[in-house]
Parts: C-alpha cells; structure tokens; sequence
C-alpha cells in the first residue's frame, strides 16, 4: 500500500517534468481548462441561459459532445478485440494506450452531462432515488461508470504491475478485459437508445440509430488512435509499428464504410417515405420555410467523410499523410454528423410544429473547449507516466531522472539517465 | 511535422529534478534546491492565483442558489412525512416572504379519492384570445421575463388538422381570423408519460388523479423530459425565474404553483391548488366562450363525463401512445350517442358483435 501511494506520488511528480514543449503544451492546455472554468461558473451563476438552448432546442453542444466521446471512448475495444482476441503482436505495446484514451474519454464525457445539469448541486439526487430499470439515463449512469472502473482497473493494474517488474496475474485482468469489450458496445447502445427511445421525437425514433452510433464510433475512435499513437511516437520514441497503423486503417475503413451504408438506409426511409417523419430530416438537409442553420454543417459532415472514404479505398491511403487527411476529415465530420446532425435537428421543428433554431453561444462553446482541453491534459499526464514504465525507465527501484543534464550541470560527477536507489 | 522528444532532449533551461541532490542542504526537505523550491512555490501560487481568478464569477451567485444543508437533506416528496414536510413548507414560507414581501398561504394538497381529471376543449368555440395563456402565468407565478408559458395556442388554417402547419405567432387585431380555428395545446396529463419514464430522479411522477407533477426542489434539470414529451408541454427555467411582488400569487401549493428556481424544470398541473379543492383551472374561469370543460371522469355525472359520452373526441398524437387525458372535440353532436352510460355500453356490445 505504501509502495502503491509513493507509485502515485512519483506519478503526480513525474506530469510536472519535461522538455520546454511540455511545458508550453500543458500551460496552453491549462490555461484554456481554466478560460472553460471561469465560462461554467458563469453558467453556474447566470443559469443555462447563458446557452444558446431555448424550450424548443433543450439540448445542444454538450449532449453532443457527450454523445460523440461516449463512441471515442467505446472505440477503445478495436485496439482491445486484435490484442487479447486474435493475439495481434503490432498493437500489443499499444492496446494500454487506447485504453487510457477510453479513460479520458469518458471522464470527459461525464463532465459534458454535468455542465448541462441546471442543478449540478442536486446531483447527490441519483444516489438516494434512481429510476432504475425506467430511466434509460439511468442506465447510461451505470454502463459509463462501470466502464470507466474496468479501464482503470486494467490500465492500472497493468501499468503498476509493470512498474512493479512483476508479471501481472492474468486472473486479476483478462476476466475484465472481455467483460470490458462487451461493455465498450453496451455503452453506445444505452447512449443510442436514450434518443432512439422517445416516440414524440421521430428523427430519433429509429432502429438504425444504435448500430449507426457503434459504426461512427469504430470510424472516428481508432481514427484519433492512429493521429494520437503518430504524436505519441514522435513526442516520446514509443516504437509504433506501421503494421499498427495499416491495421487500424483497415478497421476504420471497414466501419466508415458501414457508417455511411446506415446513414444511407436512414435518408432513404426518410425521404422516400416523407411525411412527419422527414420533417426534421428535412430541415438538417434542405432547410425548412426559410430555416436552414443546420444545411452548411450537414454537408460539410458529409463532404468530409466522402472524402475520407474515397482516400480510404485508394492505394493513397497507405501513405501515412493521405492517411492522416482522412482520418482528421473524417473525426470532424463524424463530430458534426452526431453533434449538430443529429442532437439538434431531432428539435427541430418542436413537437408541435414551431421552429427554433438553435446557435451556440461563445460561452458555451468556452466550456466545451475547457472540458477538451481538460481530457487532453489528463490523457497527456496519462501518456507521460506509461511510456517510462512501459520502456522500464520508470521503476519501482529505479529513480528515473527526467533531464539527466541539469543534474549533470549541479554535481560535478555527470549522473547516468538511470540510478540504482540505494 | 517533427515533434520533439518530451525527455532526453538537451536544453540549457534549468529543471527541478526530484531525485536531485541538494547541494545546500535542508531547505525544506531532501532532493530541493533553493530555486527548485522558490520555482515550485511561484508555479503553484501562480497556478493557484489562476484557478481563483477563474473561479471569480462565483462571487455573483444568488444567495437563493447557494447551497444551504437544509436543502441538502430535504428528502423527496414521497419520502417525507408531515414533520417533514412542514419543515420544507416553513422553509418556502420564510423564503417567499423574502423575497416578496407576502406570506404566502403554501400547503400541500393531497389528491382526492375516485377522482381522475379530465380536460375536454372544444375547437368550434375557442376563438385564440389567449386569455388562458395569461391567466395560466397569473395565476402559476411563473416567471415574467423570460415569460414562461404552459399553454400555446395555435392557428390552424380551415382544411387541415397538421400541427405542422399551425402559426404559434399569430398577431391580429381582433380574433378569431375568419379563414382560421385554433388549438391550445398544454400538458396532456397522459395516462402513460414519457416525461416520468425518463426522468433519471423520479423528480416528476403521476399523481393518483391523473395530474403530472414536478417536485421542484428534487429535479436536477437534466430536461430529458422535455426532448421526451411529444407535446411540448414541458418548461426549464434557464434562468432566474423574475415576478414582480405586486404579480405574486400568494395561494400556493407544494406541488404545483409555488415560486420555481433556476434551473429546474415547470409544466401544467391543472391548476392542483385549486381543482383538488373543488374549483376550476384558472385557463377555464378566464375563457370567455366556453370553450373549456374539466372534471373528474370517474364521475358520470360530470360535464367531461358527459362530454366524452356524447362529443366526437380525440386526442392529439394518439400514434404515440401516451393516452392522454386532454381531449379535443367539435360542437355536433354524435347524433347517435346516448347521454347514459348504459345504453353506450349496449351500443359498443351490439356493434362489437356485428359481423
């Protein structure tokens, strides 16, 4: 127990070091988490008024983010299936470093539904009465949290068992490792059927919405490993291998395709058919009496993922920076196709026919930008720490020294990058 | 792109280093030097000083919205006992005479036994004057700026019954326009709520006599009731509720019109204040052409009763599957209905058994 606290300690110790470059990029991070801050307690002293949500659009940029990093956070498992499934040796050095992006993912997630709490003071409420089995928010409480506990079991348990140089016992992680796998698809499900559950919104009334939400995750998720895994190499010399990368480019390929094939499905039923149905569908597309703040975003989205998908299926892709365009294209266009191209338009036109548009405030905005750059923070402090225990520079019995020269500067006798504790 | 490596990385910049030997010895404790020390203590209060300043606009919260352990431990409407209850009751009391200047006359009202609200509105009558709209917000002490509304009344052109095509913004001189009906629309008090089913809290419930209600001081304003509900009937309050002293309505129930915080949310209770103690919703007193009818349908005596017997009703949105208990209904009458109860029975048998 001791062992674990001074393991944490040299933890907390170790986020604060490194080159000039950390540095500016944590203080860059920290200064816009605070800007975010100061938004939400102006949020928290003037009421959600300082959104731009009204009655009719009661839900915007938050539930959207929430919604987009719920799939970010269940993609994690594509690096997970190859590793533990199919014993994959290219992703094995990085399946931990997705499950720490799954970590920060969902702690990001969570503070997305807590700034959209009119309330958050009554949170406490869930504890003392949960309507549970009704409440499909309720289940999401429980699926996101407990998928939050698994990753930092594993991770935890891996990391400090590494650190430890003792062999990990598989009894304490693989058992959750699987129940992991089958939680990362549970947690986009419930996520999916909060919205696909209400009958009076008909844009989210839809069967397709739980699998299109699962293949927009497994596209835009393992596109950000592969951007983030690429920064990681370079920023720490973490051997990623191209094999990796060409696997993961595989799977996105396979899962943007299906996203497409079901967002397809979805317009084709809804166009074909018209009606009340389309209404919303119509309005996020084409507009709606005159009404179009939706169009420019939508086209975008869809701009961005053809895109994404025609470099995909050409020899380009193989090229790590046509590789590199799609996968940003399409992380951007599926953060617009489930964000503004499916939160909003499912309000609009309102239940009874009145159209309200809606427009994020700079505020509002703010805070999101606060809460990403927070999980940026805590995913690079998460990235800082593994890398030297992976490498075996940080150790229980070996001080790791973060800049060998200052002390080389200070003690005349030059220190080697490694010492032995005494 | 070339990033540089975060360690290993020559630099001439000085860094603290926690396994560092201290040359000096014993500033604070082993492994710091003096600047080390004075660099760390300048980036925490830096740090510190930057989190404080962030934090800043907290100065301006309400002292209504800061937390007191009062409000942390009121328990919620269904778990609390009388002693309770007066407690929170007491706690409103003091409050509204705060803030308003009136001690208000604030209980709670239980509903009644073999009672079933039932709201009928008939479409040939109401003329779109709004007088309910407003008479709802007198009489509910709802915010006036931004003015919260439980009832919208829409215009609906001759030929169609399309929601869609209804005008929430008409503004004529005089009403009713010659080539329109209209249809309020409020909370249909459904016999099987989305709103309730949702609510991850159970901060709204239905009450034995078909109401709806909210408990104000439980909801965590998460408003997946709202995105719920297929009739728009629900209202957050996104910020400060304002009502003006003199506007107060001091007849107040626990349940139903007591003053509303920010951030929770608010929708139509049918009046419970009132209509649990026998007399009508404050939409049907100001309605100047009859237009509404309410009652308990358990009773067949009752105009509604009567109503629903006699009218050709429906429900908006019946698709969905809520079983609302807002009805709609036309001036004809149904030319073969009965006005007791026996004989529809007999009707509905006799037409149920014909091939």
């Amino acid at each position: 127990m001791r062992e674990y606290l001074r393991f944490l300690s040299r933890c907390f110790r170790l986020s604060f070091h490194g080159n000039w470059q950390y540095y500016a990029w944590m203080l860059a991070l920290t200064i816009v988490a605070l800007v975010g801050l100061n938004a939400y307690a102006k949020q928290i002293v003037a009421g959600l008024a300082t959104t731009g949500m009204t009655d009719q659009v009661s839900w915007g940029l938050y539930i959207a983010n929430f919604t987009y990093l719920v799939g970010v956070a269940a993609a994690a498992v594509m690096l997970v299936i190859p590793v533990y499934i199919y014993k994959n040796r290219d992703l094995s050095n990085l399946v931990i470093l997705g499950e720490l992006l799954a970590v920060a993912a969902i702690i990001m997630s969570l503070l997305f539904v807590m700034v959209d709490l009119g309330r958050p003071d009554r949170f406490h409420h869930l504890l003392l009465r949960f309507n549970f089995p009704q409440s499909i928010l309720t289940w999401d409480v429980i699926v996101l949290n407990v998928y939050l506990l698994l990753n930092l079991h594993i991770c935890g348990y891996l990391i400090y068992c590494k650190y430890c140089k003792r062999e990990p016992s598989r009894k304490f992680y693989i058992p959750f490792v699987f129940i992991a796998i089958v939680w990362a698809i549970s947690i986009h499900t419930v996520t999916a059927f909060l919205y696909s559950g209400l009958g009076g919104r008909p844009f989210w009334n839809s069967a397709v919405i739980a699998p299109r939400f699962i293949a927009s995750a497994f596209a835009a998720g393992p596109a950000i490993i592969i951007l983030t895994l690429q920064v990681i190499q370079r920023a720490t010399r973490h051997p990623v291998r191209p094999a990796a990368l060409q696997l993961l480019r595989r799977i996105v390929t396979v899962a943007l395709s299906i996203n497409m094939f079901l967002l397809g499905s979805e317009l084709f039923t809804a166009f074909y058919t018209g009606g009340t149905h389309a209404v919303s569908a119509k309005y996020l597309f084409f507009g709606l009496h005159g009404y179009h703040a939706l169009v420019p975003w939508i086209w975008t989205a869809v701009a961005l993922n053809m895109l994404a998908l025609i470099v995909l299926y050409t020899p380009l892709a193989l090229k790590m920076r046509y590789l590199n365009l799609a996968c940003v294209a399409m992380v951007i266009g599926i953060w617009i196709e489930k964000g503004m191209g499916l939160v909003v338009p499912a309000f609009v036109p309102s239940p009874i026919g009145e159209i309200v548009e809606y427009f994020p405030t700079l505020n509002e905005i703010l805070v999101c930008l606060g809460i990403w750059a927070f999980g940026l923070l805590l995913y690079t402090i998460f990235v800082r720490i593994t890398i030297p225990v992976l490498q075996g520079r940080l150790l229980i019995d070996v001080v790791f020294h973060t800049v060998q020269h200052q002390v080389a500067a200070e003690s005349p006798a030059a220190q080697p990058v490694v010492e032995v504790a005494s | 792109m070339k990033l540089p490596v975060i360690d290993q990385q020559p630099t001439s910049t000085c860094h603290s280093s926690s396994g560092g030997r201290n040359p000096y010895g014993g500033l604070s404790r082993p492994g710091m030097t003096r600047r080390s020390f004075l660099r760390r203590g300048a980036a925490t209060t830096g740090g510190l000083a930057a989190l404080a300043a962030s934090l800043s606009p907290l100065r301006d919260l309400d002292s209504d919205d800061a937390p007191s352990v009062q409000k942390f431990l009121q328990k919620h409407y269904k778990e609390m006992d009388g002693a309770d209850m007066e407690a929170a009751l007491e706690r409103i009391r003091n409050e509204v005479e705060h803030r308003y200047e009136v001690r208000p006359n604030i209980r709670d009202i239980k509903p009644m036994d073999g009672v079933e609200f039932v709201y009928a509105l008939n479409l040939s009558r109401c003329i779109g004057c709004r007088r309910c709209v407003h008479a709802c917000v007198e009489e509910n002490n709802q915010s006036r700026d931004p003015e919260i509304q439980y009832i919208r009344v829409l215009e609906m052109p001759r030929g169609s019954m399309d929601i869609e095509d209804g005008n929430h913004h008409y503004d004529h001189e005089t009403v009713p326009d010659e080539s329109h009906f209209y249809m309020p629309i409020q909370c249909h008090q459904c016999a099987n709520p989305p709103c309730v089913k949702v609510c991850p809290v159970e901060a709204t419930w239905q009450e034995p006599d078909g109401i709806t209600v909210v408990d104000y001081d439980w909801c965590i304003g998460c408003r997946y009731c709202e995105a719920a509900c297929p009739y728009w009937a629900r209202r957050f309050n996104f910020s400060k509720p304002t009502l003006p002293k003199a506007d107060l309505n001091p007849d107040m129930s626990y349940l139903s019109n007591r003053p509303r915080q920010k951030g929770v949310m608010e929708k139509c209770h049918f009046c419970l204040h009132r209509t649990r103690e026998g007399r009508m919703p404050a939409c049907l007193e100001v309605c100047p052409t009859g237009a509404r009818k309410f009652g308990n349908v358990l009773d067949p005596q009752s105009e509604v009763s009567q109503i629903l017997r006699t009218k050709r009703v429906f429900v908006l949105k019946a698709e969905v599957g809520t079983l609302p208990r807002f009805f709609y209904y036309f001036d004809e009458r149904d030319p073969f209905a009965q006005l007791t109860i026996e004989s529809v029975d007999a009707k509905t048998v006799s037409a149920g058994s014909a091939p």
